[in-house]
C-alpha cells in the first residue's frame, strides 16, 4: 500500500464528496518550495514542531552520551573541562528550552487541541507559523554557536556573576540569553493561541465541564506560560543588557544584586517544571481513560488539581535558592509550600488508580509507558520531598542526588508520557499503527536503562560527587557507580533507536489504523486518520465529556458556515453555545519573513545594541505586510457581513 | 443521490460575522498580549523595589527625575483617553467618519507623547550605566517607550488603512481593539510614572 489514508474512508454520499472536494480546495496548503514557507494549518505546523523538537531531543541525548563517556573513567580526557562545560550546558538548555517545552506544550497544543475541541484550525494560524520559525531559528543559532566553540557554558540557568560581564568573557552567555528570547516568544505565542482556541473555538456543547482532560492540561500550561515566562524574559534581558549595554543590574559594587537574577529566573524556572510535566499528566489522563474503557474517575478533582498545581507552582521558586543565604523564615515557608504541591499531584495519581481499578485495563504500548510513568515519577516525587527540606537540600545541593531527582521527575513526568503519546497518537497522525512488539521492547529497554542510568546517581550524589565537574579522582569511590550509569545510557540509546525505527517503519508499512483504532472518546478520533486539511467534514457538536462515547444516536452537526472561505464557528467560553462566525487568514509568506527579520534583530543584538533598534525596522515592515488585508477577501466578507446586535 | 437527509443539524448561518469585545477572537488575543506585557511590567516594578531594598540611599547620590516633563506626559496620556473612548464607541457602530477622525487624533496624540517622552529621558538625572538604580529606571522607561512606539506605529497603519477602500467589519474590530490596547498603555503609565518620579521622593523621606 502506498497511501496512508486508505481504509479509513467511511462511505460518503455524493453531496458529501462534493463538499469534501470544496473544503479541500479552500483549505489546502500552498504547493511547491515557496509554498512550504506559507503553510498555516495547525497539523502542518504541529508536525514541524514535533520533528524539530525530536531532533533537539536526540542532539541533547548525544551530548548526554558524551558526558557519560567522559565520566565512565576517572580522570578521563575525552572532553576537556571547557568542552565539558559547554556540553552539559547545551544538554540542559536544549532539553529544557528546545525539547521539553516545545514538545510537551507547543507540539501537542498546536497539533491536538484544535482537533480535540472540534474546530478547523488553531486561533491565529499565522502567528502559529511565526512562532515555529522563531523556535527553529533560535535552536539553529544556538547550535551553530556551539559548533563555533561558542556554546553556552554557564549551566542551563546561566547564573550571574559567572555569566556576567566580569566572569563570562566572549559571547557564550549572550547566545544563551538570546536562545531564551527566541523560545519564549514562540512559547508565549502558542500560549495565547491555545487559550483563545479553547475559550472561543470549542464545538457547540463542549461546555467547561466537558473539556477533555488533555485540553484542560494544555490550557493550564498556557496560562502558566503567560505568567511565568515574563520572569525569564526580564532576567535574560537584564543579563544581556549588563553584558552589552553596560547596565549594572547584577553589579554589587554599584547597587546591583546577583540574587535578583535568581529570583527572576526561578519565578519562571520553577513553573517551568510544571509546564513540562502538566502536559505529561494530561497525556496520562487521556491514555488511562481510553485503555481503562471508562470515563475518568474524579474529573472535577483532576481539573482542580491541575489548576491548583498551576497556582501553587508560583509559590515555590525560592526552594531552588535554599543555599543562597536567604532568611530562615522564607526557607520555612517555601519548604511548606513545596510539600503542599504533593497534594494535588497525589490526588491525580489516586484518580488514575481508581480509573484503572474500576475499568477494564487494556495493556498496549501507550499504557505501558503510563505505568512506567507512575513508577518513575513517584520515585522522583519521593526524592522531591527530601530536597524540599532545607537541611537535606543543603547537604545534597549541587551533587548528583539533585541530578537524579530531576531526571526522575522530568523524564518520568515528560518523556515517559511523551513516548506513550507517540504510540497513542501515531495512528491519528500517520494513519498507521506502530508495531506493538517493537513498542513494548523499546519500553522495557528504556525503563530498565533509565533506572540503571539514574538510580546510581542518588548514591553517588550522597557520596558527595558534585554536578558540573568534568572528572573525578580514582580514589573517590565513585568509579563503579559511574560505570553502571554509563552502561545504562547504552540501554537508553538502544531503546530510543528502536523507537525511531518503529516510527520510521510503521509510517511506511504499519497496519492501516482507521479513524479510531483505540475506540477512544475524544474528538480527534471522530475524523479520518490522518485528518484532512479541514479537520472535519462535518463540524461536530458535543454531548458529554467523551464526545464519541457520549454522542446521541443522531448527534447534530454544524451547518451554515461559508464553504468558499476558511470559516469557523466561535462559541461562548463557559457553555460553548454558538456565538458567531469568523474567518481564518489565508496562507502567507509574511510570517516567515517576519520571523527572519526578528531572528536577525535578535542575533545582531548579541553583538551590538543597535541590533534591536535598527533591527526593529524590518520587523515592523514585515509585520505590517502580514497584517495588511487583501482586497478580494475583504470585499467578499463585506458583502456578507452580519453585525452583532448591541 | 444516497439519502441521509434526516441527519440532525445545527444551523449557524444566521450568526453574526462581526462582533466586538469578547465576541471577537482578536480581542482575546490582545488580552493575552496585555497579560504577558503586564506581567513583564509588574516584575520590572518588583525588581526596582528589590534593588531599592538592597540599597542604603535611593536614588544613590543624585536627584530624582525632574517632575515637569513626566507629569506633562501623564496629563497628555490621560486626556487622550477622551477621544480614544469616543472613537472606540463609534467603531462599534461602524461609523467610518468618526473612526477616521478618532484615529488621526490618537495618532497625533501618540506623536506628541513620544516627543514629550524624548524630553523626559533627558531629565531622568541618571544614566543606565552608572548604577543599578539608573539601569532600573531606564529599563522601566524603555519598556514603556517600546509600547508607546509600537502602539503609535499600529495606530498610524490603521489610520492609513481606514482611508482606503479595504474597510470592512473586521477593520472596525481592529479599531475598537486598538483603542482597548491604548487603555493598557495608559493604564500602565500611571504606576510606572509613580515609580519613576515619586518613589524616589517618597522613599527618600
Amino acid at each position: 500500500m502506498i497511501t496512508t489514508s486508505v481504509g479509513s474512508q467511511v462511505e460518503l454520499t455524493d453531496a458529501e464528496c462534493l463538499q469534501a472536494a470544496q473544503l479541500e480546495r479552500v483549505w489546502q496548503e500552498p504547493a511547491g518550495f515557496i509554498g512550504w514557507f506559507k503553510a498555516v494549518h495547525h497539523t502542518t505546523i504541529g508536525r514541524r514542531y514535533f520533528f524539530t523538537a525530536l531532533l533537539f531531543f536526540l542532539l541533547a541525548g548525544l551530548l548526554a552520551g558524551a558526558m557519560r563517556l567522559q565520566l565512565a573513567f576517572p580522570e578521563a580526557h575525552f572532553l576537556s573541562n571547557d568542552k565539558y562545560n559547554q556540553v552539559f550546558t547545551m544538554h540542559g538548555s536544549t532539553m529544557m528550552f528546545l525539547f521539553a517545552v516545545p514538545m510537551m506544550f507547543e507540539t501537542f497544543s498546536v497539533y491536538l487541541v484544535p482537533l480535540m475541541v472540534g474546530t478547523r484550525n488553531i486561533a491565529f494560524p499565522r502567528l502559529n507559523a511565526y512562532s515555529y520559525y522563531l523556535y527553529a531559528f533560535g535552536g539553529l543559532m544556538f547550535y551553530v554557536a556551539f559548533l563555533c566553540n561558542t556554546g553556552a557554558d554557564r549551566g542551563w540557568f546561566s547564573y550571574v556573576p559567572l555569566a556576567g560581564p566580569d566572569y563570562g568573557p566572549g559571547k557564550r552567555p549572550d547566545f544563551w540569553a538570546q536562545l531564551i528570547t527566541f523560545t519564549e516568544v514562540s512559547a508565549l505565542s502558542v500560549a495565547v493561541e491555545t487559550i483563545v482556541t479553547v475559550f472561543r473555538l470549542r464545538a457547540p456543547g463542549m461546555s467547561l465541564n466537558r473539556i477533555p482532560m488533555f485540553v484542560w492540561g494544555q490550557v493550564v500550561v498556557a496560562f502558566m506560560v503567560i505568567f511565568a515566562l515574563p520572569g525569564v524574559v526580564l532576567s535574560s534581558t537584564m543579563l544581556l543588557l549588563d553584558r552589552t549595554c553596560s547596565t549594572q543590574f547584577f553589579n554589587p559594587a554599584v547597587g546591583g544584586d546577583v540574587l535578583l537574577y535568581q529570583h527572576l529566573f526561578w519565578w519562571f524556572g520553577h513553573p517551568e517544571v510544571y509546564l513540562i510535566f502538566i502536559p505529561g499528566t494530561a497525556i496520562v489522563s487521556t491514555i488511562v481513560t481510553t485503555f481503562s474503557r471508562r470515563h475518568i474517575f474524579g474529573y472535577l478533582v483532576l481539573v482542580l488539581a491541575l489548576v491548583s498545581t498551576g497556582f501553587m507552582a508560583f509559590g515555590l521558586w525560592v526552594h531552588h535558592m535554599f543555599a543562597t543565604g536567604i532568611p530562615q523564615i522564607a526557607e520555612s515557608y517555601f519548604t511548606a509550600a513545596s510539600m503542599m504541591i504533593a497534594i494535588p499531584t497525589g490526588a491525580q495519581i489516586f484518580c488514575w488508580i481508581a480509573t484503572m481499578a474500576t475499568g477494564k485495563v487494556v495493556l498496549r504500548t501507550p499504557m505501558w509507558w503510563v505505568i512506567g510513568f507512575f513508577f518513575v515519577f513517584i520515585m522522583g516525587g519521593m526524592t522531591g520531598i527530601f530536597v524540599a527540606s532545607v537541611p537535606v537540600d543543603l547537604q545534597v545541593h549541587d551533587t548528583y542526588f539533585v541530578v537524579a531527582h530531576f531526571h526522575y521527575v522530568l523524564i518520568g513526568g515528560a518523556v515517559f508520557p511523551l513516548f506513550g503519546a507517540i504510540a497513542y497518537w501515531f495512528p491519528k497522525v500517520t494513519g498507521r499503527m506502530m508495531s506493538e512488539k517493537l513498542g513494548q521492547l523499546s519500553f522495557w529497554l528504556f525503563f530498565v536503562g533509565f533506572n540503571v542510568t539514574f538510580f546510581p546517581m542518588h548514591l553517588v550524589g550522597l557520596r558527595g560527587m558534585p554536578r558540573r565537574v568534568y572528572t573525578y579522582q580514582p580514589n573517590m569511590g565513585w568509579t563503579q557507580l559511574n560505570q553502571i550509569e554509563s552502561l545504562g545510557y547504552v540501554l537508553l540509546f538502544v531503546a530510543v533507536c528502536i523507537l525511531l525505527w518503529n516510527m520510521f517503519k510503521s509510517a511506511r508499512s504499519g497496519a492501516v489504523a482507521g479513524p479510531n483504532p483505540w475506540n477512544a472518546g475524544t474528538l480527534e478520533w471522530a475524523t479520518t486518520s490522518p485528518p484532512p486539511i479541514y479537520n472535519f467534514l462535518h463540524l461536530p457538536t458535543v454531548n458529554g465529556r467523551e464526545a464519541i462515547w457520549d454522542a446521541a444516536p443522531n448527534q447534530p452537526v454544524v451547518v451554515g458556515l461559508d464553504e468558499d472561505a476558511r470559516s469557523f464557528l466561535t462559541t461562548r467560553t463557559l457553555d460553548a453555545e454558538p456565538d458567531g462566525r469568523d474567518e481564518f487568514p489565508a496562507p502567507s509568506i509574511w510570517p516567515f519573513l517576519a520571523a527572519v527579520a526578528t531572528s536577525l534583530a535578535f542575533i545582531a543584538s548579541i553583538f551590538t545594541p543597535w541590533g534591536i533598534t535598527l533591527g526593529a525596522i524590518p520587523v515592523a515592515i514585515t509585520m505590517i505586510a502580514w497584517f495588511w488585508p487583501k482586497r478580494q477577501p475583504a470585499e467578499r466578507r463585506r458583502a456578507r457581513e452580519i453585525w452583532q446586535s448591541e | 443521490m444516497a439519502e441521509r437527509v434526516d441527519r440532525a443539524v445545527l444551523d449557524v448561518s444566521k450568526l453574526p460575522t462581526v462582533g466586538f469585545g469578547a465576541h471577537s477572537i482578536t480581542w482575546w488575543g490582545i488580552l493575552g498580549m496585555m497579560a504577558i506585557e503586564g506581567m513583564v511590567f509588574l516584575l520590572m516594578i518588583a525588581s526596582y523595589f528589590y534593588l531599592h531594598s538592597r540599597s542604603v540611599e535611593w536614588p544613590p547620590h543624585r536627584n530624582p527625575p525632574d517632575l515637569f516633563w513626566g507629569t506633562l506626559n501623564l496629563g497628555l496620556i490621560l486626556v487622550s483617553t477622551i477621544p480614544n473612548e469616543w472613537y472606540r464607541r463609534r467603531a462599534r457602530k461602524g461609523d467610518l467618519r468618526a473612526v477616521q477622525i478618532g484615529l488621526v487624533i490618537l495618532s497625533l496624540f501618540g506623536i506628541a507623547i513620544v516627543v514629550v517622552r524624548y524630553f523626559e529621558l533627558w531629565h531622568l538625572n541618571t544614566d543606565w550605566s552608572i548604577d543599578a538604580y539608573g539601569s532600573a529606571v531606564w529599563t522601566l522607561m524603555g519598556l514603556h517607550v517600546l509600547h508607546l512606539i509600537t502602539d503609535l506605529v499600529d495606530s498610524i497603519v490603521l489610520t492609513i488603512l481606514f482611508f482606503t477602500s479595504l474597510v470592512e467589519g473586521k477593520r472596525f474590530q481592529d479599531a475598537e481593539e486598538n483603542a482597548a490596547y491604548w487603555y493598557f498603555v495608559v493604564g500602565f503609565w500611571v504606576p510606572i510614572y509613580l515609580v519613576i518620579y515619586w518613589a524616589p521622593r517618597w522613599l527618600h523621606a
